[in-house]
């Protein structure tokens, strides 16, 4: 178990390397950072300054290790605009997207397993049905459509929720849920299928043949096998949640780390670019890593290898 | 082999602890019904060991798993009796069957690579069918798991108890779901093919295993196979199986020595014979196939590959009784059933 954590850990630490020269080089590739810094105003002396003054006459190299230098001590320079440090903006802003991303997987967990489980024991029902209603409509609505529906249905019409703001808890209803429906589907769906398929296993039917009733039957022995693929999707689908708040923390004025990239590519804010598509690539590792060795914990089998 | 404990007991006047008495399953399938047991008839007494013998599809497994209570919601069962030790398994609430199965029948079953849950130890799959039937403490469940890994051969069984199905060989999983059927020390267990996805010599080891069990603890067994040579070793009574029917039941004895339907007797022919059979030679074969039960058989389901075939097979056989004990489905049971020229030596050889 031990060598298998170590081993996924090694892998996860090559992977984070390769995500961080690869952000680092996108931004490098989109054009003459000076210039753009300047603005169409600036003239090339003014240019040449902010070229010398951001370190950006330097060949790459250094530019990378100087600043992967820092991201290892979580300095990653200072903001462009806000003229403060990065790291400062987004310490302040972890927690939003971190409360919602999590109230988000929670919904999308706790809707998408049980239903997945019912439409798959009542296959072909009318709840099956309403379920996988549910999925098709769930993968073709953008998000932020769902969300502008639900403030305009409980914010503006029934005021059961504030449309904006992450000052109270209820702010976070909305979102988390505009966010958690568009990871419900694929989830529900997984559940559903690897239900399907366990039902059928050799081992159910054991469980059967020993009288046990069928509670224990479905939840002990079917639903723990059905549910391997499942985490390491939620993992997966956390990952696409942090970034997904972009657009859903933009629609529903949440000071998170989504609203603060968004901010920070209009205004040409390159460190703090760089450094929230690391801090998300990190995330999506970590989580990954988690699940891997969550499948491990559910299912022995992988253990050894 | 063991004949007079098996004479014995069919002399016995007690009720037997199964009676099966025209039980049919059908199944729905996409061009019909499939009609995969057609009425059939047997019994077993309580410590003995009945082989069910028949080729694939003949409706074995069915019969089984009907017996189980496991088949299908969509599979129709009837029957004029299944009686359980007094407990009429047509109408008891599913409630009370799931009280009786695994606690007083019990199931093993054909393959053993994927028949435990691949998520939990052997441990816990033990003790969760003893914990499940008996008011027994975490200790006792444990304590009993434990002497039976014993009991079937598992060595280091404290650390088995502990490991999980993938670290085992398919022999061994197999011990360990014959341990699990006897958990509850059950009147019956139904095996179906429990030896057949094994390698030989494990499966005499199997086989060896389940008869000297079944003697020890008393427990009478359904043992399903389609290998003849694995019902001269095991035997007490055999039932043989063609399309649905019973066609032919015997104590091995009488049916290795007086085969008294055409379709047994074919099936001995089937089985070359050491010494006997020249190296080189066609292997004996039934020719014809299986009629399609989704479709209503008229008749003798045999005799469009019989080779004794007559006019009077057009018309459905009644079980004919040709010895105490013995029964065959066939017209001219009575004229087949003088001294055939196999015996059991020669088969379980």
């Amino acid at each position: 178990m031990w060598a298998f954590v170590f081993k996924r850990t090694l892998i996860a630490l090559s992977v984070a390397l390769t995500i961080s020269v690869l952000c680092f080089s996108l931004l490098q590739l989109s054009g003459d950072l000076a210039l753009s810094i300047g603005g169409p105003e600036a003239t090339a002396e003014q240019v040449e300054q902010i070229r010398i003054e951001y370190g950006l006459d330097r060949p790459v190299i250094e530019q990378f290790t100087t600043w992967i230098w820092g991201a290892v001590q979580l300095d990653f320079g200072r903001s462009y605009y806000y003229q403060s440090e990065v790291m400062d903006l987004v310490v302040e802003r972890l927690p939003v997207t971190m409360t919602l991303g999590m109230l988000a997987l929670a919904i999308a967990l706790g809707v998408s397993i049980p239903l997945g489980v019912v439409a798959a024991l009542k296959r072909g029902s009318w709840i099956d049905r309403a379920a996988m209603a549910i999925a098709v409509t769930g993968q073709a609505m953008p998000n932020f459509w769902f969300g502008l529906t639900l403030i305009i249905l409980f914010a503006v019409k029934l005021q059961w929720f504030p449309a904006a703001g992450s000052d109270s808890w209820q702010g976070f209803v909305l979102p988390a849920i505009a966010l958690g429906y568009y990871a419900t589907p694929a989830m529900m769906r997984l559940t559903r299928s690897g239900m399907l398929e366990v039902l059928e296993a050799d081992y159910i039917r054991t469980a059967r043949a020993k009288g046990l009733r069928t509670g224990t039957v479905i939840f002990k022995h079917a639903l723990r096998n059905a549910v391997i693929p499942v985490v390491a999707l939620a993992a997966v689908e956390l990952g696409f949640m942090l970034g997904g708040s972009v657009v859903i923390e933009t629609v529903f004025s949440l000071r998170g780390l989504g609203q603060l990239a968004w901010n920070a590519i209009s205004r040409n804010d390159y460190p703090v670019v760089q450094a929230i598509v690391l801090i998300i690539a990190l995330f999506y590792i970590v989580l990954t890593l988690i699940a891997d060795i969550l499948n491990a914990v559910l299912d022995p089998r992988l253990r050894a290898r | 082999m063991n004949n007079l404990s098996s004479t014995e007991r069919s002399t016995a006047p007690a009720s037997p602890l199964l009676s099966v008495k025209q039980l049919r399953v059908d199944l729905p399938v996409a061009k019909g019904t499939l009609h995969a047991v057609r009425g059939i008839d047997f019994h077993v007494e309580r410590g003995e060991m009945l082989c069910l013998v028949g080729e694939s599809g003949c409706g074995k497994s069915m019969t089984s798993l009907a017996l189980m209570g496991l088949l299908p919601r969509k599979a129709q069962v009837n029957a004029d009796c299944l009686n359980f030790d007094g407990v009429d398994l047509l109408t008891v609430p599913e409630r009370e069957r799931s009280n009786l199965r695994g606690a007083r029948m019990a199931m093993i079953f054909q393959e053993p690579m994927t028949a435990l849950n691949p998520a939990y130890t052997l441990g816990n799959q033990l003790c969760e069918a003893l914990r499940r039937h008996q008011q027994v403490s975490r200790k006792a469940a444990h304590d009993r798991a434990l002497y039976l890994l014993k009991r079937v051969g598992i060595s280091a069984a404290e650390e088995r108890m502990r490991q999980y199905p993938h670290q085992l060989s398919g022999g061994l999983r197999q011990r360990v779901m014959i341990a699990m059927a006897l958990m509850c020390e059950p009147d019956l267990i139904i095996a179906d093919e429990p030896t057949t996805a094994l390698d030989v010599t494990i499966q005499a080891q199997i086989l060896h295993l389940l008869r000297d069990l079944q003697q020890e603890f008393g427990t009478a067994v359904i043992f399903i196979t389609h290998d003849l040579g694995v019902v001269a070793r095991i035997a007490d009574r055999v039932a043989v199986m063609y399309a649905g029917e019973v066609i032919e039941t015997a104590s091995a004895q009488a049916l290795f020595q007086a085969p008294s339907h055409p379709y047994t007797q074919g099936l001995l022919r089937c089985i070359p014979t050491p010494g006997k059979t020249l190296p080189g030679s066609r292997l004996q074969a039934i020719p014809g196939v299986v009629p399609n039960l989704v479709e209503k058989v008229d008749g003798c389901a045999f005799c469009n590959r019989c080779d004794q075939a007559a006019e009077l097979c057009r018309t459905t056989p009644p079980l004919q009784t040709v010895a105490d004990g013995h029964l065959s489905r066939c017209h001219f049971a009575h004229q087949l059933s003088n001294p055939a020229q196999l015996n059991a030596q020669e088969v379980t050889l």
